[in-house]
C-alpha cells in the first residue's frame, strides 16, 4: 500500500547532475581552445577515478552500487576538481584530491547528502596545502606558449612528467599569482595588467572561459537547477568589496572586473557555491552564504597565503551553514502576522 | 472589474488529465441492487440509526439521526428494505470498518414526502437544524457538517462567502462539470448561504483552466438578484486548498491553528452550495453526489452517484480497462487515498475514483538520500522547510519537527512531487504527526493514571490518619477518666500515639507532590 502523492515529476538527481555537467561543456570547449587538450585528459582521468572510488566506497558501505553511482554526484565532483586544478598537473594529484573529496569528505561523513563540506573544495584545499608546487603549474594560454601540448603529449606529460625541457614554455603562473608577486615588487596594478598574461578583464583565455562558465550558469538558472540567490550574492559580494578597495586605491587593488574574471570566481559562483548539500538552504540564507563566499574570496586573495580564495571561502562558509539556516527560516503560512 | 489577485508561496503544475472526463455530460448512475450507507461520512460523530432490519424505507427518508453537535443525519438514497445494520469496510487507506445501514433496493426509487424549506421565514437556529437533518456536509473533501459553518457568529465574523470551484487536483472534474451544468443551482444555494451568514459579498473562485465553467457561472451570476463575483485564479496546485484560495483572493493568511472565519471568510465547495439548493428548494437531503470516474478506464466520465453505491459497481460504468489495473484511488493523485478494497461504498467525500495502471502511475523510483536541493521548500505552499522536517521525522526528533511547524503541513504532496531524490516526504510527516499524537495520548493517559493513583494514595493516607486520630482521641480521653495524669505508662503511651500521628502526617506530606496545594 502506498500513500499520496502517486505522481512525481520526472526530474531526478541524475538528471540534475547531468545538466550541471552539460552546462560545463561550453567552458570546457573554450578551455581546449585556449589552453590545449590537456584538460580533456585530466577530466577523463578524474571521471574514471571518481567512479572507481565511489564504487569502492559504496561496496564497502554495502550500499546498492547502481542507483547511487547513477546519481552522478561523484562525476560532478570530479569535473569541478579537475577544472579547479592545473590541467597539466601530474595524474596522482587528481587521484589524491579525489580520494579526499570522495572518500573522506563525502563517504566518511555518511555519503551523498550528509557531507558538511563541499567535496571538490576539500580535495582542492588538501592539494594546495600539501602540494603547492604542482598546483601552481598552469598551462600557458596557447597564444603565449608558442607550443601547445597535443593530446598524446598531454597524456605523456600528465602520466610521466616528461617533456621537462618544454616545461617553461607550456606552464605559467595565473594572472592572480602574477598580480600578487608583481605587487610585492612594488609595481602598480596598472602596469602589471599590461603584461601579456592579462587579457581584457582577467587573463588571456581564462576570461573567455569565465564567460562561458557564466553562460552555463545562466542556463542552469533557466533550467531551474539553481536559484539566483547564491551566484548573484557571490558576485555582488566579490564585486562590492573589490570595488571599495579599488575606488580607495586603484594602484594597489585590481578592479572588480578582474576579480570576477579570474581564478575560480565564476566556477565558484555558479557551480561550487551552489552545491546544495553543503550550502545554505533558505532563500535569505543563500544570499548570506553567497555574499560571504564572495567577500571571503576577496579577502583571502589579497591577504591570504594562497593564490585563489574560492575554495577556502566555500569551506569556511560551509561551517556557518547550520547557523545561517537556523536564523533565516522563512515565516510559515499563517505565522506571518505574528512575526512581523 | 477584475480583482487584484495575490500569490501563495510554492505550488506545482502536475499534468491535468481533466479533459478526458469532461467530454460527456454528467450521467445519472443506476440504482445498485444494494446500498451500503455509512452512518458517518463527515467529520464528527456517527449518526444514530433509527430504522430496524426488515423495515421498508423510501428515498430521502432519515435512517439515522444526528447524534451530537458535530454530526448530520443520514438518509436512504433509494427506496427498499433495510437488510442489515452492521459494520463494513470504509473507503480508508487501512480498510477501516464503520457502522453501515444496508438497503436492498426495490428499483422503484420512490421518494418520501419532500418539503421545500421557506428559509427566509425560519429562525436561524431552526434553519441550521434543518440543514443538519438534511445531511448537508461539505463536499470538498474535509466533509465538515455545513450547518455549523453557516453560523454567522456573534459578533458578525463573516464578511465574505467564498465558494471554492478551484478543483486543482489533476484528473478530477466533478466540480467543473457541476459548475457547467448546474450553475443556477449553485447560485441559488449561494443565496441561501449568504442569507444565513449575513455575508456582505459572495466570491466564487475558479482556476483558469475551466473556461466553460467560468462562462456558465458568469452567466448564472448575471441573473442573480444579489452581487456575485467570479474570481478567475491562475491554475496552480493547490490553489483549491481553502487556505491557498483565501490567500490568492484576499491576500490574507488564515492564522496557524485558526479558521478561515478568523479572516472574515467562510469557504464552501461549489457542490455543497448545490446540495443546499436541493435541500432548501426541493426538500431533497444529500443522498447523491457527482463523482469523477477516470484514469485507466474505457470511458472516463462524471456520474451522479447515490451515496452507498459500492465503488466496484461504479467502476463498471467506465466500460472496462484498457490496461492492467494496479489499484484504485479515491480522490486525486496528489492527496487521494489508495483503497485497500474496492467493494467500499461511495460516501460524501468521494469526489473521484481514479483507476490506476502502471503506465499512468508508474511506481516511484527508489528513494536516494536528500541532497538538500530545497526544491521541496520552493514548492511548499505552507512555506515549510520540508527537507528539515524530513530530517527530524527520520531522526524521530519530534520536538524539533513541531518547532519547525510540522502541524502547518497540509499534506498537499507538492514536496514529494518535486523531490528529485524521490523521497516519500509526506509519508514521513504523516508518520511524525501520528507519533506525536500517540505520544500526546499516552501522556494524557499516563497523567490520568497518575492522578488516579495519587488520589487513591491520598485517600488511604487520609483514612489512616483519621484512624490514628480517633485512636489518639480515645487514648487521650482515657487518662482523663483515670485521674492518674502523671502515670508514666500512660504518658509513654500518649507519646507513642503522638509519634504515630506525626509519622502519618509526614507520610502524607511525602506522597503529596511538592508543587501542588495540600
Ligand atoms: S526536494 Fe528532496 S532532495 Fe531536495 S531538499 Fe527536498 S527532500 Fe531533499
Ligand atoms: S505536504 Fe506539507 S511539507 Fe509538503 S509541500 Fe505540502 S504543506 Fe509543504
Amino acid at each position: 500500500m502506498t500513500s499520496s502523492p502517486y505522481i512525481t515529476q520526472p526530474t531526478s538527481v541524475s538528471i540534475i547532475m547531468l545538466k550541471v555537467m552539460l552546462a560545463l561543456i561550453p567552458a570546457i570547449i573554450a578551455y581546449v581552445w585556449y589552453f590545449g587538450p590537456a584538460i580533456l585528459v585530466s577530466l577523463t582521468l578524474a571521471s574514471i577515478t571518481a567512479l572507481v572510488l565511489e564504487t569502492a566506497a559504496l561496496k564497502l558501505r554495502s550500499l546498492p552500487v547502481k542507483p547511487y553511482l547513477m546519481d552522478g554526484s561523484a562525476l560532478v565532483t570530479a569535473w569541478l576538481l579537475a577544472l579547479s586544478i592545473p590541467s597539466i598537473a601530474p595524474w596522482w594529484l587528481i587521484v589524491v584530491g579525489l580520494f579526499f573529496a570522495i572518500i573522506v569528505a563525502k563517504h566518511l561523513y555518511g555519503g551523498l547528502g550528509n557531507n558538511l563540506f563541499n567535496p571538490a573544495m576539500v580535495g582542492y584545499a588538501i592539494l594546495i596545502i600539501s602540494f603547492p608546487v604542482p598546483m601552481t603549474h598552469w598551462a600557458a594560454p596557447s597564444i603565449l606558449a608558442g607550443h601547445q601540448l597535443g593530446l598524446m603529449e598531454s597524456v605523456q606529460y600528465i602520466f610521466n612528467g616528461t617533456l621537462s625541457d618544454t616545461l617553461d614554455a607550456i606552464s605559467t603562473a595565473t594572472p592572480l599569482d602574477t598580480l600578487r608577486t608583481q605587487l610585492h615588487l612594488n609595481r602598480s596594478v596598472g602596469e602589471i595588467t599590461h603584461m601579456p598574461i592579462f587579457g581584457t578583464f582577467g587573463g588571456q583565455g581564462s576570461e573567455m572561459i569565465a564567460l562561458f562558465i557564466l553562460l552555463g550558469g545562466i542556463y542552469m538558472w533557466l533550467a531551474r537547477i539553481i536559484t539566483w540567490h547564491i551566484p548573484v550574492a557571490f558576485i555582488a559580494g566579490l564585486a562590492t568589496i573589490s570595488g571599495i578597495f579599488y575606488i580607495v586605491d586603484a594602484t594597489h587593488y585590481a578592479s572588480p572586473w578582474f576579480h570576477l574574471a579570474t581564478g575560480g570566481a565564476m566556477l565558484g559562483a555558479f557551480f561550487i557555491a551552489t552545491d546544495p548539500v553543503s550550502g545554505a538552504t533558505t532563500p535569505k540564507g543563500k544570499i548570506i552564504f553567497g555574499a560571504g563566499i564572495g567577500i571571503l574570496t576577496y579577502l583571502i586573495r589579497i591577504m591570504g597565503a594562497y593564490p585563489d580564495g574560492v575554495a577556502f571561502a566555500v569551506l569556511l562558509m560551509n561551517i556557518a551553514v547550520p547557523l545561517i539556516d537556523s536564523y533565516t527560516q522563512p515565516a510559515v503560512y499563517g505565522h506571518k502576522d505574528k512575526q512581523s | 472589474m477584475s480583482r487584484t489577485l495575490y500569490q501563495f508561496h510554492g505550488g506545482v503544475h502536475p499534468e491535468e488529465h481533466k479533459q478526458i472526463s469532461t467530454q460527456l455530460p454528467i450521467a445519472v448512475a443506476p440504482v445498485p441492487a444494494q446500498l451500503i450507507v455509512p452512518t458517518r461520512q463527515h467529520i464528527g460523530h456517527p449518526s444514530k440509526p433509527c430504522v430496524s432490519v426488515g423495515e421498508y424505507v423510501r428515498k430521502g427518508q432519515i435512517i439515522a439521526h444526528a447524534d451530537s453537535y458535530i454530526s448530520v443525519a443520514t438518509h436512504a438514497p433509494s427506496s427498499g428494505t433495510v437488510t442489515q445494520i452492521g459494520t463494513h469496510a470504509m473507503p480508508h487507506p487501512s480498510g477501516l470498518v464503520d457502522t453501515v445501514i444496508v438497503i436492498q433496493t426495490d428499483g422503484k426509487d420512490e421518494w418520501c414526502e419532500r418539503q421545500p424549506i421557506d428559509y427566509r421565514n425560519l429562525n436561524a437556529s431552526a434553519l441550521r437544524n434543518r440543514l443538519r437533518d438534511m445531511g448537508i456536509a461539505g463536499l470538498g473533501g474535509a466533509v465538515f457538517p455545513s450547518f455549523i459553518k453557516l453560523n454567522p457568529g456573534v459578533p458578525q465574523k463573516v464578511q465574505t462567502l467564498l465558494l471554492n470551484g478551484g478543483e486543482c487536483e489533476p484528473w478530477i472534474s466533478c466540480d467543473d462539470m457541476t459548475m457547467r451544468e448546474r450553475a443556477n443551482g449553485i447560485m441559488a444555494g449561494a443565496e441561501v448561504m449568504r442569507f444565513m451568514l449575513r455575508a456582505e459579498n459572495v466570491i466564487i473562485g475558479i482556476e483558469d483552466n475551466k473556461p466553460e465553467a467560468i462562462a456558465a457561472m458568469q452567466q448564472a451570476a448575471a441573473q442573480c438578484t444579489f452581487p456575485v463575483e467570479i474570481a478567475v485564479i491562475p491554475t496552480l496546485y493547490p490553489s483549491g486548498g481553502a487556505k491557498q484560495m483565501i490567500k490568492v483572493i484576499t491576500g490574507k493568511e488564515v492564522p496557524s491553528g485558526g479558521r478561515s472565519t478568523d479572516v472574515g471568510v467562510a469557504t464552501f465547495n461549489v457542490g455543497t452550495a448545490y446540495a443546499i439548493h436541493r435541500a432548501i428548494h426541493h426538500g431533497e437531503p444529500l443522498i447523491s453526489r457527482v463523482v469523477t470516474l477516470t484514469g485507466n478506464i474505457q470511458q472516463p466520465r462524471n456520474f451522479d452517484v447515490l451515496i452507498g453505491t459500492p465503488m466496484n459497481e461504479l467502476v463498471q460504468l467506465g466500460q472496462g480497462h484498457p490496461e492492467k489495473v494496479t489499484g484504485h484511488i479515491m480522490g486525486g493523485p496528489m492527496m487521494g487515498i489508495e483503497l485497500a478494497r474496492i467493494d467500499v461504498p461511495v460516501v460524501k467525500a468521494t469526489n473521484c475514483v481514479l483507476v490506476k495502471s502502471d503506465s499512468l502511475f508508474p511506481p516511484a523510483p527508489a528513494a536516494i538520500p536528500c541532497i538538500r536541493c530545497t526544491r521541496c521548500a520552493d514548492a511548499c505552499p505552507a512555506d515549510l522547510q520540508p527537507q528539515e522536517l524530513y530530517w527530524f521525522a527520520r531522526a524521530k526528533n519530534f520536538d524539533k519537527a513541531q518547532k519547525y511547524n510540522l502541524f502547518d503541513c497540509i499534506e498537499c504532496g507538492c514536496c514529494s512531487y518535486v523531490c528529485p531524490s524521490h523521497i516519500p516526504l509526506v509519508q514521513y510527516y504523516r508518520y511524525a504527526k501520528s507519533e506525536i499524537a500517540a505520544n500526546l495520548a499516552e501522556h494524557k493517559a499516563a497523567d490520568h493514571a497518575r492522578d488516579r493513583h495519587e488520589t487513591r494514595l491520598a485517600r488511604i493516607e487520609r483514612e489512616k490518619r483519621e484512624r490514628a486520630e480517633k485512636l489518639a482521641q480515645k487514648a487521650a480521653a482515657k487518662p482523663a477518666t483515670e485521674t492518674a495524669a502523671d502515670d508514666p505508662a500512660a504518658a509513654a503511651k500518649k507519646a507513642a500515639i503522638q509519634a504515630a500521628i506525626e509519622r502519618a502526617k509526614a507520610n502524607q506530606a511525602a506522597t503529596q507532590p511538592p508543587n501542588e496545594p495540600t
